[in-house]
C-alpha cells in the first residue's frame, strides 16, 4: 500500500529547493514506514527528464498531470484523484505559498487533518507525528493524525538528500478539473520587480544599527550584502534617524525575518529588535561593545570595530564565492 | 454584489501568548482584538464599494467564536460592514483549521456571497490557509496573500508574491480572496460609526441553524490532535571572537560560514 | 529664550526652558461644529480610570431609577472617553485601597467577589515600615506611623479594577469609547460644552495621511474631567477658569512599579522610608520611598508581589532615575529575600499629584467638574488615592444627576459634598505633612512627623509648595549606585517598556512638547528621569553648554512626569501607549 504522495513545484525546467527537501523527507519517512513515496508534478508539457529527476531524491514513481501551472486548486484536484485511486495515507508539501494553499485545499477535499509550518516529522507506532512551532516560535506543538494526514513543512525545513538512485518511472494521469478550479487564470507569472529584494525573502540579510556611526556607514552593509547576494536591513533607531528607509526596518514594529544568515553590524540587540529576527537560522553579530545583549543570542559574535572588519569581510566573501 | 468578510477575534498583540495547561489550548482570557489582518480585508471591501467599478449591495462581517467575539463584529461594522453574523456554539470549541474552514463555509453558503474576503493570517492560529479550506468547500476559486486587487470583467485581477516572483491572476466571481497587509492602509472608524455599530443588525447562529454536522467540528470532528507541547530546543551558546588581528578574524568568520554552507 | 537665566554655576532650572505650548490657545476650542457633524451625549466623562468609571457606574445606577432624566440625556446618556485600548490600559497604582468607597459604590459585592473578579488580591493582615540606612541593613520603624497603617485595607490592581468597572458600565448602558483621546475642551460663553476627540492618521510631521480621520465634537450636558495625574484638558481648564487662584501650585511624584511572581508568599505590606538608596543631603533634594505589597491571585492561586519606587519630582540631582532606583532597591537583602527565584511579570510607570489639600484646584466650573487624580485628590502621606478617586467619582455623579434632574446647571454641590466626605477630611488632616520635606528629610522630617502624629493640628496655617520645574538641577552622583541590568533580576528601560505592550505607530506624530536645544544638565535631567528612555543625548554632543535632545517619543508610556519637569505631555493618537493588565 503506497504511503506518501509528495508534491514538487517546478518553474522554468527546474524544481525549487523547498520541494526537493519535501521529496527527500517524504522518501525518508516512507522508507521508515516500510512503504513507498511517490511524487506528483502538475504542469504544461512537463518533460520526462524533469519528472523522473525526483527519483534521485528517493521516490519510486512520479505521477505527471497535464494542467495549469502556478495555481493551487488544479493540483488539489489532481492529488485528490491520485490519492483516491492509489490510497496514499499522507501528503507532504514543502512550505511556500502553493504548498500551503494546496495542502489546505486538499485537507478540505479529503476531510483529512493538516498541519502547517512543520519543522520535524517522526515515525511513531507505524504512523507519522508532526511537530510545529507555535505562539511566535516560543513552543513546539506535537500533532497526531486521526487518519489521513497532510504535512506542510516550514519553508526549507526539510533537508535535501539525494539517495543515489536514478530516475523514477513516470506515470501520466488524466484529471478532470473541477469547474471552479479553472476559474482562476494565470495572466503573468514570476515577474521580477526591480532591484529591491524583499527583505522577508532574502536568504542573507546584513542589518545595520547605530553602531554604523553615520548614514554613510550603510555603504559597508550594502557592500557586504552585495558580496553575499543578499539584502540590507535596518534597526528602528537608524530608520527613525533617517539613515535608511522604513521598508528595511526589522523589529517589533517593522518586519519579522528568518533568513539563513543574519549579519548584525553595530546593533546592540535590544529586545524590540530581537523579536524581529531571533528565528534567523544563523546569527553573526559584530559590535565593539562586548556587553551588547546581541552576543547573548548570536551564533557567532565578533567584538571589534566594524569599520575594520566589514570591508575585509566583504573582500573575503567575494573571493570565496568567486572561487 | 455581496461581499462577505471573515473576521476573527484574537488575543491582543500585547498579551503574552501561552497555552492554558488545564485545557491544552491557547489561554484566551486576556485582552482580545479584531485580528489586524482582517481590518485590511474590511478596508479592501470598502475600497471596492467606494471604487465604483461594481455596485456593492452589502458587506457582511462573519465570525466564528465565543460570546466575546461580538466585539470583533462591532469593530468590523464600525469600519464599514453593514451587518454581521456570529456563529457561536459550544460544539465548535477545539476545532482545527480544517473543521473551522468547513464551519465557516457552511455559514457562508447561507449568505451566497459573490466575494469572500479575509486577512491572510491570524496572530493566534498561525495557519495562513483558512481561505483555501473555505474555498474548497464553497467550490469557489481562491487565492491567498493577495496584495493588489482590481475588480473587472465579472471577477478580480489579483497580484501576489509567490515562489518565483509576482504573479498576476484573474479570478472569476464568486471567489475567496485572502489579503496580505501590504494591500492597503485601513481607515480609522469615525466616532459616529463606532457608536452606531451596536445598532447594526447582528444575527447569532448555532450549528443547527446553518447545517453544520456536529461530528465534523470541535475536538470530535478535528482530524489533527495536539498531543503534547514542549519547549523548543535550547539555543546553544554562541562563539565569541575578540578581534585583534582583523585578517585572522575574517579568516575565522569565513571558515565558520563555510562549515555551515552559508557561503 | 536660551542661555542667560539659570546658567549660574552650571545649574539650570527646567522652568527656564519652558515647552513650546500654549494650553489655552491650543487645547480650548471656542464653539461647536455644525449640528450635523457633532455627537451629542448626556454626560461625557474624559478618562476611563477608576474615578471616571466610578462616576459612570454611579450615574447609571441613579438613572436606572430615574427614567425621566435618563430620557432627557438622549440616545447616549453616558459616554466615557478613554485613550488606551481598553480601560485600565494606562492605569497604574500600588495599591492598597481603603475599601469603604468601593463598597459604597457596589454594595452587593463582597470582598470575596472582588477577588474572584480578579482586581483584588487580599486583605492586609500584617504591615511593616522599614528604614534603610544603607544597602545592607534595614531597621524596623516602630510603632508603625499612622499614615502607613493598613489593616483591613485591600491590595488591588487599578488596571484590573478599571476593566471590571468598564464591563459593569457597558452592561448598564454606557458607551465606552476606547482608543479615543480627548484633545480639546469646547468652551463657549464661559461654559464647557463638551470635548473634541483627537484626530487619527497623522504622520510624523502632523500631515494628514491617506487614512486620516478627523476627531469629532462631543457635546455634553455635563463634562467630567477624570484624566489622571497630568490632566491634559484639566490643565487648560484650570487656566481658562482660573481654578488654581489662591491655591498652592501642584507638585508631582513619579512611581515605577513591577509585579513579580514569587516562590513564597509575602506575609505583610511593606513600606520603606530610605534614605537608601536616595541621598539624605538636602542639596540633592531627594524624597522618596518604596512599597512591597503581597498579591494572591484567587483565580490562578499564584503568589505575586507588587513593588514600586516613588520619588518626589522636586529633586535636584539630574541623574535621579526612579526606574534605576527601583532596580537598585531590588538588590537590598530585604527585597532579595522576597523576590529572588521569582519572575517579573509586569512593569509600569506613572506620575501622581503630591501637593495635597492646598494644591487642589476649585473642582467645579460652568458645565464641568474635576475628579480623581486630575483634581489632585491623593493622600501622598499614606500613598492613597484610589478610594478618593472612587469617592469623588461617585459624589460627582450624584451632584450632576441631581442638577440635571432639577434642570439646573450648577454642580457646586459636588465640591461641598466632597469637602465633607472622607476625602475632604483625610486630605485636610495631612494638608501640611509633605511640604516640610522640601527642606530635606533631616530638616523637614520632624515637622512632617509632627503633622502626622497630631493629625494635622501642627503646624497651623497653610504651608507652601514651590514648583518642581523651578528647582535648579546639577549633575550629581546618584547614578553611581545604579546596577547594570542583568536582564533576569534587574532590567533596562527598553526591555521594560517592551513588556508593557507599548504599541505606537512608527510614523505617528510627536506628542511631547519640549525644547530640543537645551543646556546639557537639563537634557541629562530628562534622560535620567524618563522611565521609558524617551530622551537621549547623542554620543557626539558636547560635555558642556547646549546640546541637541533626541526624543524617541514612540517609547513613551505616558507616565506624565515630563509635564512636571519642563516639558508637556499631550495625548498621542488614541490606542497608543502601554496596555497595563495587572498594574
Amino acid at each position: 500500500m503506497p504511503g506518501i504522495l509528495v508534491y514538487a513545484l517546478h518553474y522554468d525546467g527546474a524544481f525549487n529547493k523547498n520541494s526537493l527537501g519535501a521529496v527527500s523527507e517524504a522518501s525518508r519517512l516512507a522508507a521508515e514506514l516500510g512503504t513507498e513515496a511517490h511524487g506528483i508534478v502538475v504542469g504544461e508539457g512537463v518533460s520526462d527528464d524533469l519528472a523522473s529527476q525526483l527519483g534521485q531524491y528517493g521516490v519510486s514513481k512520479v505521477f505527471r498531470v497535464e494542467g495549469p501551472e502556478g495555481l493551487a486548486q488544479p493540483v488539489v484536484d489532481a492529488m485528490a484523484k491520485v490519492i483516491e485511486d492509489n490510497g496514499h495515507d499522507y501528503a507532504v508539501f514543502g512550505g511556500g505559498l502553493l504548498g500551503f494553499e494546496i495542502g489546505a485545499g486538499l485537507a478540505a477535499r479529503l476531510n483529512a487533518g493538516v498541519t502547517m509550518e512543520v519543522t520535524t516529522v517522526r515515525v511513531e507506532d507505524g504512523k507519522l507525528t508532526a511537530e510545529r512551532p507555535i505562539l511566535g516560535d516560543s513552543m513546539i506543538s506535537v500533532k497526531h493524525y486521526k487518519d489521513r494526514g497532510i504535512i506542510i513543512g516550514r519553508l526549507n525545513a526539510f533537508e535535501i538528500k539525494e539517495t543515489g538512485a536514478g530516475g523514477a518511472a513516470v506515470e501520466d494521469v488524466t484529471v478532470e478539473f473541477s469547474p471552479f478550479s479553472t476559474r482562476a487564470k494565470m495572466i503573468k507569472r514570476g515577474e521580477q520587480r526591480g532591484a529591491d529584494v524583499n527583505i522577508e525573502d532574502a536568504d542573507v540579510l546584513v542589518a545595520g544599527g547605530r553602531g554604523l556611526g553615520k548614514p554613510e556607514g550603510f555603504q559597508l552593509a550594502e557592500d557586504l550584502a552585495g558580496a553575499f547576494g543578499g539584502a540590507v536591513a535596518a534597526t528602528r533607531a537608524v530608520v527613525d534617524a533617517g539613515w535608511y528607509p522604513y521598508a528595511a526596518q526589522i523589529g517589533q514594529t517593522g518586519k519579522t525575518v528568518a533568513p539563513k544568515l543574519y549579519v548584525a553590524a553595530g546593533i546592540s540587540g535590544a529586545i524590540q529588535h530581537k523579536v524581529g529576527m531571533q528565528n534567523s537560522e544563523n546569527i553573526v553579530a559584530i559590535n565593539k561593545d562586548a556587553n551588547a545583549p546581541i552576543f547573548e543570542f548570536s551564533d557567532l559574535g565578533i567584538v571589534g570595530d566594524l569599520n575594520k572588519i566589514l570591508p575585509k569581510l566583504t573582500e573575503a566573501v567575494k573571493a570565496k564565492k568567486g572561487s | 454584489m455581496k461581499i462577505a468578510v471573515l473576521v476573527k477575534e484574537v488575543p491582543d498583540a500585547a498579551v503574552v501568548k501561552r497555552i492554558d495547561p488545564s485545557t491544552g489550548r491557547m489561554d484566551r482570557s486576556g485582552e482580545k482584538n479584531l485580528n489586524p489582518y482582517d481590518t485590511h480585508a474590511i478596508e479592501a471591501a470598502m475600497q471596492i464599494r467606494e471604487g465604483g467599478a461594481v455596485e456593492v449591495d452589502e458587506i457582511v462581517a462573519v465570525t466564528m467564536g465565543p460570546t466575546s467575539a461580538v466585539r470583533a463584529l462591532h469593530k468590523a461594522v464600525s469600519l464599514g460592514a453593514d451587518r454581521s453574523v456570529h456563529l457561536s456554539d459550544d460544539a465548535l470549541a477545539g476545532s482545527d483549521v480544517a473543521a473551522t474552514g468547513y464551519a465557516l463555509a457552511q455559514v457562508l453558503q447561507t449568505e451566497s456571497p459573490d466575494l469572500v474576503l479575509l486577512g491572510q493570517q491570524s496572530d493566534d492560529g498561525e495557519c495562513y490557509t483558512i481561505g483555501a479550506v473555505v474555498a474548497d468547500h464553497l467550490q469557489m476559486p481562491s487565492l491567498t496573500q493577495v496584495i493588489k486587487m482590481d475588480v473587472q470583467d465579472g471577477g478580480v485581477l489579483c497580484e501576489r508574491q509567490a515562489e518565483y516572483g509576482y504573479d498576476t491572476v484573474q479570478v472569476e466571481f464568486p471567489a475567496v480572496i485572502s489579503v496580505g497587509d501590504a494591500i492597503n492602509e485601513p481607515r480609522y472608524p469615525s466616532l459616529k460609526a463606532i457608536m452606531g455599530a451596536k445598532k447594526k443588525p447582528l444575527d447569532t447562529k448555532a450549528i443547527g441553524d446553518v447545517d453544520i454536522a456536529a461530528d465534523r467540528v470541535g475536538e470530535v470532528g478535528s482530524k489533527v490532535v495536539a498531543a503534547a507541547f514542549h519547549a523548543p530546543p535550547a539555543k546553544q551558546g554562541g562563539t565569541i571572537i575578540e578581534d585583534e588581528d582583523t585578517n585572522e578574524t575574517v579568516e575565522k568568520i569565513i571558515a565558520w560560514l563555510d562549515e555551515r554552507k552559508l557561503i | 529664550m536660551s542661555g542667560g537665566h539659570g546658567s549660574q554655576n552650571g545649574r539650570v532650572a527646567p522652568a527656564a526652558f519652558p515647552p513650546p505650548v500654549d494650553p489655552q490657545k491650543e487645547f480650548i476650542k471656542r464653539g461647536l461644529d455644525p449640528e450635523d457633524e457633532i455627537i451629542e451625549v448626556g454626560v461625557a466623562i474624559v478618562g476611563g480610570g477608576t474615578a471616571g468609571l466610578a462616576c459612570a457606574n454611579r450615574l447609571l445606577q441613579l438613572l436606572a431609577e430615574d427614567p425621566e432624566t435618563l430620557e432627557r440625556l438622549g440616545e447616549v446618556p453616558v459616554a466615557v472617553i478613554e485613550k488606551a485600548k481598553t480601560c485600565g490600559g494606562h492605569n497604574l497604582s500600588g495599591a492598597v485601597m481603603r475599601p469603604e468607597p468601593l463598597e459604597a459604590l457596589f454594595p452587593e459585592l463582597s470582598r470575596e467577589q472582588w477577588r474572584e473578579e480578579g482586581f483584588a488580591f487580599g486583605e492586609v493582615t500584617k504591615e511593616a515600615v522599614y528604614a534603610l540606612p544603607n544597602r545592607k541593613r534595614h531597621v524596623k520603624v516602630l510603632p508603625v506611623p499612622p499614615n502607613f497603617k493598613n489593616h483591613g485595607n485591600e491590595v488591588i490592581s487599578v488596571s484590573a479594577l478599571a476593566r471590571y468597572q468598564q464591563r459593569l458600565a457597558e452592561e448598564a448602558g454606557a458607551y465606552i469609547l476606547t482608543e479615543t483621546a480627548a484633545t480639546q475642551l469646547i468652551v463657549e460663553d464661559d461654559r464647557v460644552l463638551g470635548v473634541r476627540s483627537g484626530d487619527k492618521g497623522r504622520g510624523k510631521e502632523g500631515q494628514e495621511l491617506g487614512n486620516f480621520e478627523p476627531g469629532s465634537d462631543i457635546k455634553a450636558q455635563a463634562t467630567v474631567l477624570a484624566e489622571g495625574c497630568w490632566g491634559h484638558l484639566t490643565g487648560a481648564a484650570i487656566r481658562e477658569f482660573d481654578l488654581a487662584s489662591n491655591r498652592e501650585p501642584q507638585v508631582w511624584e513619579l512611581g515605577v512599579k513591577e509585579v513579580w511572581k514569587v516562590p513564597k508568599p509575602l506575609d505583610r505590606v511593606i513600606h520603606t522610608l530610605g534614605p537608601w538608596p536616595l541621598h539624605l543631603s538636602a542639596k540633592y533634594g531627594q524624597i522618596g520611598g518604596t512599597w512591597l505589597y503581597p498579591m494572591k491571585n484567587a483565580k490562578t492561586g499564584e503568589d505575586l508581589v507588587s513593588i514600586g519606587f516613588v520619588v518626589d519630582l522636586d529633586y535636584r540631582d539630574a541623574t535621579t532615575s526612579a526606574h534605576d532606583l527601583l532596580q537598585q532597591f531590588k538588590l537590598h537583602p530585604l527585597v532579595k529575600g522576597i523576590l529572588e527565584g521569582g519572575e517579573r511579570v509586569s512593569w509600569g510607570a506613572k506620575a501622581l499629584p503630591g501637593g495635597g489639600y492646598w494644591s487642589v484646584p476649585k473642582l467645579t466650573m460652568p458645565g464641568a467638574v474635576l475628579v480623581g487624580d486630575s483634581a489632585g485628590l491623593v493622600d501622598a502621606a499614606a500613598l492613597k488615592g484610589v478610594h478618593h478617586c472612587i469617592n469623588s467619582g461617585r459624589l460627582a455623579a450624584e451632584a450632576i444627576h441631581a442638577a440635571l434632574k432639577r434642570g439646573e446647571t450648577s454642580f457646586d454641590a459636588y465640591e461641598e459634598a466632597l469637602e465633607e466626605s472622607v476625602t475632604g477630611q483625610e486630605l485636610y488632616q495631612v494638608r501640611n505633612v509633605r511640604q516640610p520635606l522640601q527642606k530635606g528629610f533631616v530638616a523637614g522630617g520632624p515637622l512632617s512627623g509632627a503633622a502626622i502624629m497630631t493629625k494635622g493640628k501642627i503646624p497651623p496655617g497653610r504651608l507652601s509648595w514651590h514648583r518642581d520645574d523651578e528647582e535648579e538641577m546639577f549633575v550629581g552622583n546618584t547614578k553611581d549606585g545604579y546596577p547594570k541590568p542583568d536582564g533576569k533580576y534587574t532590567f533596562d528601560k527598553l526591555s521594560s517598556v517592551f513588556i508593557t505592550g507599548n504599541a505606537t505607530r512608527d510614523d505617528a506624530p510627536n506628542h511631547i512638547r519640549i525644547q530640543k536645544h537645551v543646556p546639557r544638565t537639563l537634557a541629562e535631567t530628562w534622560v535620567w528621569m524618563c522611565p521609558a528612555g524617551v530622551y537621549e543625548i547623542p554620543d557626539d554632543a558636547p560635555a558642556e553648554g547646549l546640546v541637541d535632545l533626541t526624543v524617541n517619543y514612540t517609547n513613551c508610556v505616558q507616565c506624565g512626569a515630563i509635564t512636571a519637569k519642563g516639558g508637556r505631555l499631550t495625548p498621542p493618537e488614541g490606542g497608543d501607549g502601554p496596555l497595563y493588565q495587572i498594574n
